[in-house]
Order: C-alpha cells, then sequence, then structure tokens
C-alpha cells in the first residue's frame, strides 16, 4: 500500500526529514512516534500527497479520493455549521446518501445536537471530532491520522478508539501520536523517528 | 455536469461564509465609497472627464485588491485549502468558485460605486460600463490565481498589491479607452481577449499553484 525508501523533506535550507524508509501493507497499522520536530506531520502529508519528498521515492497504491487525512489544524470552515462543512466536502467527494453518512457520523461522535451551529461557537474537542467526521466521511481506503486524540475527552477518544478497532485490518492507517500505548493492541507496525 | 456542481457547490460555499463572517464586502463598500468621497473633493472644479474616469478606475482596482486580499483566508484559517486540494474534484473547481464570488463581491461594491461615480462626476456610457464588467472579470481571474499564490507566504498584503498591480494595467488602459476613446470597440475587444487569455492560464496553472 504504502512504500517509501530515503525519503528526505526540505524546506529551502532547512531538512525535517531524512533517510526514512517506510513500508505498509495494505491493511496495515502502523504508528509514527518521535519528539516534536522529528518529521511525523511531514511524512504525513508526504503519504496523503500534500507533500512531495525532495529525495527519495514514495508510492502510496491509492488514489486521492480514497486518502482521509486528518491534521493538526481541522480542515473546516470556522463560518458554516458542521452539517454544512460535512455537506460540502460529501459533495467533493461524490458521495452517494450523502445525508444519512453525514448524520451517522455526526451521531456516533456526538455532534448532531451542535450540526447546525457554526464551527467558530465549537470547543476544540468538538472541532477535533468535526474534524474526525470528515477525515471518515468518504469510508477511506487510507487513513492518515496526526495526532487523532488531540483535544478529545475521554468520551470522545473512546469513541475514536472503537472506529478504529472497526477499520483495523480493513483499512490502511497510519497514525501519528505522542501516546502510542494506546494503539497497541491494533498496532501491526511501528515507525519511531528521531 | 460534475465539474459544474463542484464550482456551484465551492462558490455557494464562499457567498455563504462571507455573508455570515462580513470580513470583505462591507470593507470593499465602505472602501470605495470613501474614496470616491475623497475624489469628488479632491479633484479640482473644471478637470477633464478624463480625470474623473481615472479617478474611477484607481477606485475599481484597489477595491478589487481589497477583496482579493481576503478571498483566500477562510481557506488558510483551520487548513481548509488542504483538504479542498485531496477532494477528488478537479482543482480548477475551487479556482473558478473563488473567482465567481470574488466576482460577485466586486460586482456588488461596483453596484454601489457606479451610482455614486455619476452623482459626482458624470454618467458613465455604455462602453464605459462594459469596460468595468470586462475588466472585473479579467481581475477577479488572474487575482484569484495570484491571492492563492500570496496567501501561502507570510507577507500576503505586500506581495498581492506587487503580483496584481502589474497584471491589472492593461485592464485599466483598455477600461478608460473604452469609456474615453471614440473607438471604444477596439478597447472593448482588447479586454475581451485579455479575459480569454488570463482566464485559461489562471484555470490551468491553479493546480500548480496549490500543489508542490
Amino acid at each position: 500500500m504504502i512504500r517509501g525508501r530515503g525519503l528526505e523533506k526540505r524546506y529551502g535550507r532547512k531538512r525535517v526529514l531524512s533517510g526514512v524508509d517506510v513500508a505498509v501493507p495494505a491493511g496495515g497499522f502502523v504508528t509514527v512516534t518521535g519528539p516534536n520536530g522529528s518529521g511525523k506531520t511531514t511524512l504525513l502529508r508526504l503519504v496523503a500527497g500534500l507533500a512531495t519528498p525532495t529525495r527519495g521515492d514514495l508510492v502510496v497504491g491509492v488514489e486521492r479520493a480514497s486518502i482521509g487525512y486528518l491534521a493538526h489544524e481541522p480542515l473546516v470552515y470556522r463560518e458554516l455549521t458542521a452539517a454544512e462543512n460535512l455537506d460540502l466536502f460529501g459533495r467533493l467527494y461524490r458521495i452517494t446518501e450523502r445525508r444519512e453518512r453525514i448524520g451517522m457520523l455526526l451521531e456516533r461522535f456526538s455532534l448532531w445536537e451542535a450540526r447546525n451551529e457554526r464551527v467558530s461557537t465549537y470547543s476544540r474537542g468538538m472541532t477535533q471530532r468535526l474534524a474526525l467526521c470528515r477525515t471518515l466521511l468518504h469510508d477511506p481506503e487510507l487513513l492518515v491520522l496526526d495526532e487523532p486524540y488531540s483535544a478529545l475527552d475521554e468520551a470522545g477518544a473512546s469513541v475514536l478508539d472503537s472506529e478504529l478497532e472497526g477499520l483495523a485490518g480493513s483499512r490502511t492507517v497510519v497514525v501519528a501520536t505522542h501516546d502510542p500505548d494506546r494503539l497497541a493492541a491494533l498496532r501491526t507496525g511501528a515507525l519511531a523517528l528521531a | 455536469m460534475t465539474y459544474l456542481a463542484d464550482v456551484f457547490a465551492l462558490t455557494r460555499k464562499d457567498l455563504r461564509v462571507e455573508l455570515r463572517g462580513r470580513d470583505t464586502l462591507p470593507a470593499m463598500l465602505l472602501f470605495v465609497l470613501a474614496t470616491l468621497v475623497v475624489f469628488h473633493f479632491a479633484l479640482p472644479e473644471g478637470s477633464s472627464d478624463d480625470a474623473a474616469y481615472g479617478l474611477l478606475w484607481v477606485a475599481i482596482v484597489f477595491t478589487a485588491l481589497l477583496g482579493l486580499a481576503r478571498a483566500w483566508v477562510p481557506e488558510q484559517e483551520h487548513g481548509v485549502l488542504d483538504g479542498l486540494v485531496l477532494a477528488p474534484c478537479d482543482r480548477s473547481a475551487i479556482w473558478l468558485g473563488k473567482t465567481i464570488a470574488t466576482l460577485t463581491f466586486l460586482l456588488a461594491a461596483q453596484a454601489l460605486a457606479l451610482p455614486v461615480f455619476v452623482l459626482f462626476f458624470q454618467p458613465l456610457s455604455t462602453a464605459a460600463l462594459a469596460g468595468v464588467l470586462l475588466a472585473d472579470v479579467g481581475i477577479c481571474s488572474v487575482g484569484s490565481l495570484m491571492s492563492a499564490m500570496a496567501v501561502a507566504g507570510r507577507s500576503r498584503e505586500v506581495l498581492l498589491p506587487l503580483l496584481v498591480l502589474p497584471l491589472a494595467i492593461p485592464l485599466v488602459v483598455g477600461g478608460v479607452g473604452a469609456a474615453i476613446s471614440e473607438e471604444s470597440g477596439r478597447f472593448l475587444l482588447f479586454l475581451l481577449l485579455y479575459d480569454a487569455v488570463f482566464a485559461v492560464l489562471s484555470w490551468a496553472s491553479f493546480e500548480y499553484v496549490v500543489t508542490e
């Protein structure tokens, strides 16, 4: 599914990733760990197709439409409601039965009651839950998650735990995290960046 | 049809975001109104009509710049542009949606500005109006692309005028020419050609601007 050799990424003179090899089979569940500034986010952006490596070869065996990317930022419009944000992305991803899918995700992540409120009024945790809804909206084959537990309370984290349990094995998952132990039961591989 | 549906969804989103946030249009309206009032008192009595047209174009270009400077800010906040770029739609639809939304804001500002210009200065001929409309299309087409480039940098406010103003010079030449020349048709044709060339260039190159 994902195969990268000798990956290097530079922004100008600054090298943020150097000599990274990564191999994730289809259905694999890989955690990416490392201290701040070690290049976790950069690696995930490379895998998601949002950046290209300066050196090295990277092959990601899915189409753009089949990638679900959760970033540090939620990638949703502040002035739109949760329902409007998901409807926009649902249209762009050509999701059939869009309303049912959106409703199911909003229910699952406990945002149904707040679906018609603007994101600018949401707490950080609610925004993160909406970002997870957006990431899962099109039922992606490859999930690229950057610190998915960030800002989630215990209830939100439990929902995410069960969501990832359901996806493990049937979907390929790459997760950058500072808490790899939480995902130890699901993990099939690990990548530690220095 | 899918492409047009994407463009429609993206344009509607931009209009909705603006209606809720009111970050761009009120600023454009106030700016163009204030500029024309200042010009009204600054222009000496008995000045030529040509001078008034020149001032109208100064007001139009800088009002457009104000709108363009804000055009991609909602996408910059919360990193939404990454989300749009990852979506499987044609990336040029993102540019086209933004161009149509920016054009709508500029037309709304001109719906106020042009009557005020007529009130303060002189009536506008049909050719002058056609020149304004064609120049609007050109400045929004090329401006949306330049604004997307500028928003990626830290000094958006400085970079955007440096990118857009040189490209707007032909539009000002065409717009003023259409208003004051006896051969206004030639200038309108020039504006039409500019719009066609730069709209196609911007449409085709947007993908390379938003991806590495």
